[in-house]
């Protein structure tokens, strides 16, 4: 027996229940019934499905590699072959100024930066580090603080006191000075700690930070929502038929608090791809020669005055992906959440 | 090291001594806009320019106001307006400008057979801005507060003098009084050296040998002024807002060649406003002159809208790759020679603002440098030679880690590097680290550094200064932050043909000179070091600004603009 089940609200007349549907399925009927909620689902899909296929563009379309320099390299643009880097030939000739967007996908779509690389593949594959290292930390974040919520609200006592200062301590920090001094720390050497070993520049490197860090704000609800099952009728009776501590919090607790943790996942996804942006931006996240759409800005800030499309561009994908995420985060915030199905209904 | 401490990696050299006298005729041409030869002589003063306010924007102040201590381009540049050593570099635009002269010294010191002794007669009639008279007893005392507070290049440029040794090693008792002798009657002071040192009126030049007065406290002065004998005084200092300086009332021009008077009544150097927003206050006319790099990105407008604002001179530095010659791969030769294929240096130009704004190195020295030999064994990039040099050295596949610094230009060319290496065989990473640890990072055996992007600004025209600080057995150290050898590399045969060039470089410049070259051309072959470029640098004046001149050594001459 499970709250999920047991406090189901009552069907609204012009939603006929469906008996054999379970509280999953009828959650998912009501995203997508959310219009708002799908068209970021389809929007999301459409950028994640480019990011997949950036080799396909770098190699058969754009034929470029977006980690090797071509400085000296040159392009056709308008049937003429034009320097990558083109230097200043006018009064002192001081400056060069890397090829514009010249929205040809057969190459330089969106311009070159200054080492000549093609910016629309760095895009792409950027994109792929950027979303994978949000959903990843998202999914460990969510994991550890499921697991310390879940035990610190249902033993209460020391348990919870110890639990409860660890997320104090770490939500005394402010979360990007926290995740800046972390990344600057474990990017010199990387991080050894017993068995985990990860390099320096590794991808997972950022993964593991961004989650540690947000793992208090995840937990702590739960906490309390495990808190406020203690109390719950199912719980006693579970109690009283002599079940564990580990068959309650596995059968009972943990399927009571797995919707809230599945609202929490896009949410968590969209802030921890900004936070990575954020850090790839001060050059502590992802190192070269991988890229993320925060070190495509960083790369395009030494040139918005005069190639503001590099700055544009992985600004815009950060934002439109943030906000997608964010759309169908609340989506799948009223579909699982019957507070907020009654909050829209009045 | 970056640009604005360019110069502070020369704190760590250990500078051989050889023969005696004067300094060596360095020569280095700068060009204005139009290309025309710099300014290089100094005109008489043009009464009519007198007045008004300059005013200067940096980004941040550059540390102490304390010229023994203080090691910045930025505030070295001030002091060229703030005070005097016995002697000094001309202060005029262009060759000229690395001719030493005498400043508070009324003529060029007498130097002994032997080169160890220097007497030098001062000037009469200079006083400090405080009214006071500049005596001997300030010479003695200055010399002496060199090593009292410590100075970064106590034990370095100044540790030839007598007994300097043992003010290195207890600076509070240091009285240096068999090295520095004061004859107050003949109103001359005498400096005795342990041995001759060819390079000393060089050094002598440089602002942590000026005259201070014999009061100064032996400790850091940070923002509070310390009197000079220049014709400006700094009114206030506040390192995050502003540095004011007026006219010093009691100064009257004793030596134009040394010393000549300002234009400007006021100068004021501000600090807090990025480059980009300061490029737009000197557009605009709301300020005159900046002092950080320009960014890359308003190059191209600076110089087709502004060009006539702009200038450009060529600079006694290069960026290049000290190569790690005692770790895995480069201890082999020929992945240090596969290292001098490898980059394409028209391509690094490009990163650092095209071919005005820089040069491809194909030297150790600079173009126009002291011992400079025009030579190119490594003229252009060759990927499958360096590739097939890499499989020759059994060192393909390696990894290996370039560090660089995280400022905007390093980043780009590590990168490139990154790029670059990889191509040739190696599994290559970028590391990014802090602009202020790079330095000191790099230098450390600890770190276990294979390849790093750094830059090196001379201290003083002489070849010495980038072949023996950079590549001397004796400025490498083990496990130091300060071995400014990074690439650790120690030949003996090496070491014995700098001392034995240093040697020349007073008896017979033109032997010194080949003898420096030859060495480039054999370390260019050994390739402890890949030299990347020499750098130019910009100058971007409001059109207000006229009188622009640059000195090799010290760059724009502040006071020498006018605004009126």
């Amino acid at each position: 027996m499970t709250a999920a089940a047991s406090t189901a609200a009552p069907q609204p007349a012009a939603e006929p229940a469906r008996p054999s549907a379970g509280p999953w399925r009828r959650a998912l009927g009501r995203l997508r019934r959310n219009r708002s909620a799908m068209i970021a689902a389809v929007g999301l899909l459409l950028i994640v499905l480019a990011c997949v296929l950036a080799p396909l563009y770098a190699n058969t379309i754009a034929h470029t590699d977006p980690f090797t320099s071509n400085a000296s390299g040159t392009a056709i643009v308008n049937g003429a072959r034009v320097p990558v880097l083109a230097q200043s030939t006018e009064g002192l000739g001081l400056g060069v100024t890397p090829i514009g967007p010249t929205w040809d996908p057969g190459g330089y779509f969106l311009g070159a930066d200054s080492q000549g690389r093609d910016v629309m593949a760095r895009l792409l594959y950027g994109g792929r580090n950027s979303l994978l290292i949000g959903l990843s930390s998202a999914v460990l974040c969510c994991a550890l603080a499921t697991v310390l919520g879940v035990l610190a609200g249902y033993f209460g006592g020391w348990i919870d006191a110890v639990l409860s200062r660890f997320f104090d301590v770490i939500w005394a920090f402010p979360v990007y000075l926290l995740a800046i001094c972390l990344s600057v720390v474990l990017l010199t050497s990387g991080l050894h700690l017993g068995p985990i070993h990860i390099d320096a520049g590794s991808l997972a490197l950022p993964v593991v930070i961004i989650a540690l860090i947000y793992v208090p704000y995840v937990a702590r609800p739960l906490r309390g929502q495990v808190m406020a099952l203690r109390n719950k009728e199912f719980l006693h009776a579970a109690v009283g038929l002599g079940a564990s501590d580990l068959r309650i919090m596995r059968r009972e607790v943990l399927p009571n608090v797995l919707p809230t943790v599945v609202v929490f996942l896009p949410l968590m996804t969209a802030l921890n791809m900004l936070t990575e942006s954020a850090l790839s931006f001060l050059s502590v996240g992802v190192q070269s020669p991988d890229a993320s759409w925060g070190t495509i800005i960083n790369d395009g800030l030494a040139l918005l005055y005069t190639r503001p499309a590099i700055t544009i561009a992985a600004g815009l994908c950060v934002g439109l992906t943030a906000v997608a995420l964010n759309v169908l985060g609340d989506g799948v915030r009223d579909a699982l959440d019957p507070n907020a199905r009654l909050r829209g209904g009045v | 090291m970056k640009r604005i401490t360019a110069i502070t990696g020369a704190a760590l050299l250990a500078v051989g001594v050889a023969a005696c006298s004067g300094g060596g005729g360095a020569t280095a041409s700068g060009t204005d806009p139009a290309g025309q030869p710099a300014q290089t002589a100094a005109a008489g003063f043009q009464e009519q320019h007198k007045g008004g306010t300059l005013r200067l924007l940096a980004k941040a102040g550059d540390g102490t106001l304390d010229p023994h201590i203080n090691y910045s381009n930025g505030n070295w540049q001030v002091f060229q307006a703030l005070y005097d050593g016995l002697v000094s570099f001309r202060k005029v635009g262009g060759k000229a400008s690395y001719d030493i002269v005498p400043d508070l010294a009324a003529e060029m010191p007498q130097v002994s057979a032997d080169g160890k002794t220097y007497t030098f007669k001062l000037r009469e009639g200079v006083a400090f801005a405080t009214g006071d008279p500049v005596t001997v007893d300030d010479v003695v005392a200055s010399f002496r507060r060199i090593f009292r507070v410590s100075g970064p290049t106590s034990g370095t440029f100044y540790s030839g003098i007598v007994g300097a040794a043992e003010c290195v090693k207890k600076p509070a008792g240091c009285t240096l009084d068999k090295g520095v002798v004061a004859d107050a009657a003949a109103n001359t002071v005498t400096i005795n050296l342990v041995a001759a040192d060819s390079e000393f009126l060089q050094k002598l030049a440089l602002p942590h040998a000026v005259v201070l007065p014999k009061g100064t406290p032996d400790k850091d002065q940070g923002t509070t002024p310390i009197p000079g004998t220049g014709p400006y005084k700094v009114e206030s200092y506040n390192p995050n807002k502003l540095m004011k300086l007026v006219r010093n009332p009691h100064f009257k021009e004793w030596s134009r060649d040394a010393q000549p008077q300002g234009y400007p009544d006021e100068i004021d150097y501000s600090y807090g406003l990025t480059p980009e927003a300061a490029v737009t206050a000197v557009q605009n006319g709301q300020a005159d002159w900046i002092f950080d790099p320009l960014p890359a990105d308003r190059l191209t407008e600076i110089g087709t809208s502004y060009a006539q604002q702009a200038h450009v001179n060529p600079l006694a530095a290069f960026w290049y790759i000290p190569v790690n010659v005692n770790l895995a791969p480069f201890d082999k030769p020929e992945a240090r020679e596969a290292l001098q294929w490898a980059f394409d240096k028209n391509a690094l130009v490009k990163m650092f603002g095209g071919a005005n704004v820089a040069q491809p190195a194909c030297t150790i020295l600079p173009p126009a440098f002291p011992g400079h030999a025009d030579f190119c064994d490594f003229p252009q990039q060759d990927l499958a030679k360096a590739k097939e040099l890499v499989q020759k050295s059994g060192t393909a596949g390696q990894e290996v880690s370039v560090v660089v610094a995280d400022d905007e230009v390093s980043k780009q060319i590590g990168e490139y590097v990154r790029s670059a290496l990889t191509q040739i065989g190696y599994q290559a990473k970028l590391k990014v680290i802090s602009t202020n640890i790079h330095f000191t990072y790099i230098q450390n055996t600890k770190n276990k550094v294979q390849l790093s992007v750094s830059q090196w600004y001379a201290d003083y025209p002489a070849a010495s200064n980038f072949i023996n600080v950079l590549l001397s057995c004796a400025s490498f150290r083990e496990g130091s932050d300060a071995s400014i050898n990074i690439s650790g590399f120690c030949d003996k045969d090496v070491d014995a043909k700098i001392a034995e060039a240093m040697k020349l470089d007073q008896s017979d410049t033109a032997a010194s000179g080949k003898l420096w070259g030859e060495l480039d051309r054999e370390l260019m072959k050994q390739g402890p070091i890949v030299p990347l470029f020499n750098p130019k640098q910009i100058d971007f004046v409001s059109k207000n600004v006229g009188n622009y001149q640059f000195h090799a050594q010290f760059h724009a001459l502040l006071d020498q603009m006018w605004v009126k």
